[in-house]
């Protein structure tokens, strides 16, 4: 096989490369910048150079390689191009060639555009790893036109009752979406210092993204009434809110589409935005790449798969015993700021 | 259906009372009276005949979603609820309605005549017009069980609020055995001198739990104590020679209950006292499952009645000579409830004791003897006061015993719902008979979000078996499991059904050797069951 499943990662035998390892290796493929993808500690990194500032930013003083959308780099008759996926600014499919066998890892992706990120292509290849994260038929997104006039509207209302508004989403991908979509003549926009970071980082590698203010302790707390708060999921529940009483607090997360999700976050408000596929888009990106064989990863890996395989479409599990279980504990953890 | 629709929604995005009441009071004031009366009818429990089983709903809908069925069950397990499944797996609508609450209500009662085709063809043509929330309300109304957030009392005060009438007389008038096809909203709500109803019972008064310690309550001599006895509550009603019986959920259950018939021909035209329909036998009170075990049934046998007897334990005179008592200070009426079950004695109508005690510190003593009186605490009523409606602080404390505990290693682990459905959150656990472990009950909540990602992390490393949800795990993990009784179970292999069990506490301290055993468990059962 082009490409093995270790208790690594995804491992390309042939070019003797890892695809987003979780335990540190001599070469490594980043798909994108979050942190169940991008892991300290290996020996050389090769990422798209829009990805590439914030994974430096995050992981320090590493040695990091970049690439164009569509370059191909070639090693021990491999050749390998990064594709847009449609995640979070510079998130890449990463599609490995050798002796005519295509084979496509997918990374995190969504195929609707939002309005920053490169727009999800697809690539026709014989293998497909694919993730899963909302593999079930009860995950269908609604145009982001739609939760987006949603989220105006409350901040509208949130306004008229002299309230701030506060918005979470987590702070690379979800926040500068966020921002980007939102009306800015309702108001000013602040964040959270951890997402003003990443948007100062966006800005140098010449990303228009719209005015934002960055919270601080000087900033008069009466400033802030009328006005919009973009603050990472940890901010619920926590002290730093309480400045920017009285407010109303929201989510906007793929998780929200359920009802008992919406309740436990204790926010006022649940907006559906995700930037991982829905259910038809797993299925449409799985039906326009043509794949002959489709692994899947990352989410509802065995419901997701069977439905394949009673579709027609092989499908096998990206099973390691090491995936298998601690895929699941990535699940719990780490995807609570992620999705 | 879209204006229902929307009060839900705007009742499920807010905790505060305040913006619920108003939500309700404006949805109150724009719609018709049809959709008024259903709206107070669901909110006060009064729901149409569930029309279809859950099976033919769940099949229907993953035809009509174009998923295989056992694909709808795996998204069944991760939603966690039928209803919002539905809503969320059928495809857009292809149409709208504008047809309003009242309209799907008939619908759905129309159904009930219906053949199974008929009521398939209903159930497509009713999802292909109604929006994802409208489906979701819809389905709930159709299958039962729907919380909508808002409690009667709530519902009431905004009721008051459009209607400008006081909340009291409200309360009053929405009591009784109506239904939307047996009243107006004009009959129920607005007619000023409503139809004589003698079988109209007085909302209940519900005592708060007390925090703090009883000495926080003041002088002790301004209180009345007695035992919190764990039935269930009730009001008997004596008007013109007939007897009505209502439990505290406002159901008649006159029927249930035949022990009480005779009150009709002792007690006097105007009576209506407020206590408790307890289980009793032999001169003391029986576990509250053995009153569970006659609730269910359509019919009483003999061979029930006489296992599980009740008795009604009075607590309250409500109103005395048809006149409403309730105004009249607790002291007040209790010197007369004591003076009439006297002197209208029967062996089915018992007074509450009162403790008697002369200190906080003695009723203290008392109140840790609650289990050896099977009751689960003491009560303590303001001897000055009124008898209020609903749940008022101040003037009634229920002062509840410690739960029994017992510690129990983790044997298996089942994943939760919706967000959950990847953390193994549901835990069954075991004590030790020898050198085996019994399982003897499930438990869940309790824990802390870190611990239950804790517990989770070790159910993914430790599994010996997986079967579905479940998985069994090597037993290591020793928990404090509270309970608030105990009970003889046949359907348990370890043979005791806990009631409220939960989980106190994780001890890390303690290896699993040292978790208690079944002779602990039974010595419980011995003392309290
Ligand atoms: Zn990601
Ligand atoms: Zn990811």
């Amino acid at each position: 096989m082009l490409l093995e499943f270790t208790d690594r990662g995804i491992y390309c035998p042939q070019a003797a490369i890892f695809i987003d390892p979780w335990k540190p290796v001599d070469k490594a493929l980043i798909t994108h910048g979050h942190a169940d993808h991008s892991r300290w500690g290996h020996k050389h990194y090769l990422c798209t150079a829009a990805a590439a500032p914030v994974i430096k930013y995050r992981l320090g003083k590493v040695n990091l390689q970049t690439t164009g959308f569509g370059e191909i780099h070639t090693i021990n008759g491999v050749k390998i191009s990064f594709h847009p996926a449609g995640h979070i600014v510079g998130s890449a499919q990463i599609r490995l060639e050798y002796k005519g066998e295509v084979w496509v890892v997918s990374g995190d992706y969504k195929l609707e555009e939002d309005g920053l990120t490169e727009t999800f292509e697809s690539i026709k290849c014989h293998t497909f790893i694919t993730e899963s994260t909302f593999g079930l038929p009860i995950y269908e997104w609604r145009p982001q036109i739609e939760v987006f006039q949603e989220i105006n509207n409350w901040w509208r209302q949130n306004q008229a009752l002299r309230k701030t508004t506060i918005l979470t989403g987590y702070a690379l991908g979800k926040a500068q979406r966020i921002i980007q979509n939102l009306d800015d003549s309702i108001g000013k926009i602040y964040t959270h210092g951890a997402i003003e970071n990443v948007n100062e980082i966006l800005r140098q590698q010449n990303i228009l993204l719209k005015d934002t203010i960055r919270v601080t302790a000087e900033i008069p707390k009466e400033e802030y009434i009328g006005n919009i708060v973009i603050a990472t999921p940890s901010a619920v529940g926590s002290s730093w809110i309480k400045k920017f009483s009285p407010y109303s607090i929201g989510s906007a997360s793929g998780w929200m589409n359920l009802r008992g999700a919406r309740r436990r976050r204790s926010v006022d408000r649940g907006f559906v935005l995700s930037d991982h596929a829905d259910w038809k888009g797993l299925n449409t990106a799985i039906d326009l790449c043509e794949a002959e064989q489709v692994y899947v990863t990352h989410g509802y890996t065995s419901i997701f798969s069977k439905w394949l395989n009673e579709r027609g479409v092989s499908a096998g599990i990206v099973e390691t015993q090491f995936e298998g279980e601690l895929a699941e504990i990535g699940e719990s953890t780490e995807k609570e700021e992620e999705v | 259906m879209k204006r229902f629709a929307a009060l839900f929604t705007q009742l499920d995005q807010t905790t505060k009372t305040l913006v619920k009441v108003e939500s309700l009071a404006s949805y109150f004031s724009e719609v018709d009276d049809q959709d008024k009366l259903w709206t107070i009818a669901i909110l006060s429990h009064r729901r149409p005949k569930r029309p279809v089983n859950s099976t033919m709903i769940k099949q229907w809908a993953a035809e009509l979603s174009g998923v295989p069925f056992w694909l709808f069950e795996e998204s069944y397990h991760v939603v966690g609820d039928l209803a919002e499944t539905i809503a969320l797996i059928l495809p857009e609508p292809s149409s709208q309605s504008e047809e309003g609450l009242s309209y799907w209500i008939w619908f759905i009662k129309s159904m009930t005549q219906d053949g199974e085709e008929e009521k398939k063809a209903k159930m497509k043509q009713a999802w292909s017009c109604l929006s994802a929330v409208e489906r979701f309300v819809f389905n709930k109304l159709l299958t039962g069980g729907f919380r909508m957030g808002v409690s009667q009392k709530l519902m009431t005060r905004a009721l008051a609020k459009s209607t400008g009438l006081d909340e009291n007389v409200l309360a009053h008038r929405l009591m009784g055995n109506w239904t939307p096809d047996t009243t107006t909203f004009a009959d129920l709500i607005l007619s000023e001198d409503p139809k004589e109803d003698d079988s109209r019972p007085y909302p209940f008064y519900l005592a708060y739990a007390l925090e703090d310690a009883p000495g926080s309550l003041g002088n002790h001599s301004d209180w009345l104590a007695e035992r919190k006895w764990d039935g269930i509550r009730g009001q008997i009603i004596i008007r013109n020679d007939e007897l009505y019986v209502w439990s505290r959920g406002e159901e008649l259950v006159t029927d249930k209950y035949p022990e009480y018939h005779e009150f009709k021909s002792i007690l006097p035209h105007g009576t209506v006292i407020d206590g408790e329909i307890l289980p009793f036998k032999e001169g003391k009170p029986l576990p509250f499952a053995q009153l569970q075990t006659r609730i269910g049934r359509k019919n009483l046998t003999k061979g029930i009645l006489e296992k599980s007897p009740v008795i009604f334990k009075a607590y309250d005179l409500l109103e005395w000579e048809a006149k409403d008592t309730r105004e009249w200070p607790l002291k007040k009426r209790r010197e007369r409830l004591a003076s009439i079950v006297k002197e209208f004695s029967s062996e089915s109508l018992k007074i509450s004791d009162e403790v008697v005690f002369s200190s906080w510190h003695e009723l203290g003593i008392e109140q840790e003897r609650s289990r050896e009186y099977y009751s689960e605490g003491i009560m303590l009523k303001r001897l000055d006061s009124t008898y209020r409606s609903g749940r008022k602080k101040g003037d009634w404390w229920k002062w509840k015993v410690e739960p029994l505990t017992i510690d129990a290693v983790m044997i298996y682990a089942m994943r939760g719902h919706g967000r959950r459905a990847n953390l193994y959150t549901d835990y069954t656990f075991a004590v030790w008979d020898g050198d085996q472990l019994v399982p003897f009950t499930k438990a869940y909540s309790g824990l802390t979000d870190a611990e239950i990602h804790e517990v989770d992390r070790y159910v993914k490393k430790n599994t010996i078996e997986r079967f579905g949800p479940v998985r069994s795990v090597t037993p290591e993990l020793v928990f404090e499991i509270a309970f608030e009784g105990i009970n003889k179970s046949t359907r348990h292999k370890s043979g005791v059904a806990l009631r409220f069990p939960r989980i106190k506490r994780w001890r890390k301290d303690k290896p699993k050797e040292e978790a208690n055993t079944i002779a602990d468990l039974l010595s419980l059962l011995d003392i309290y069951g």
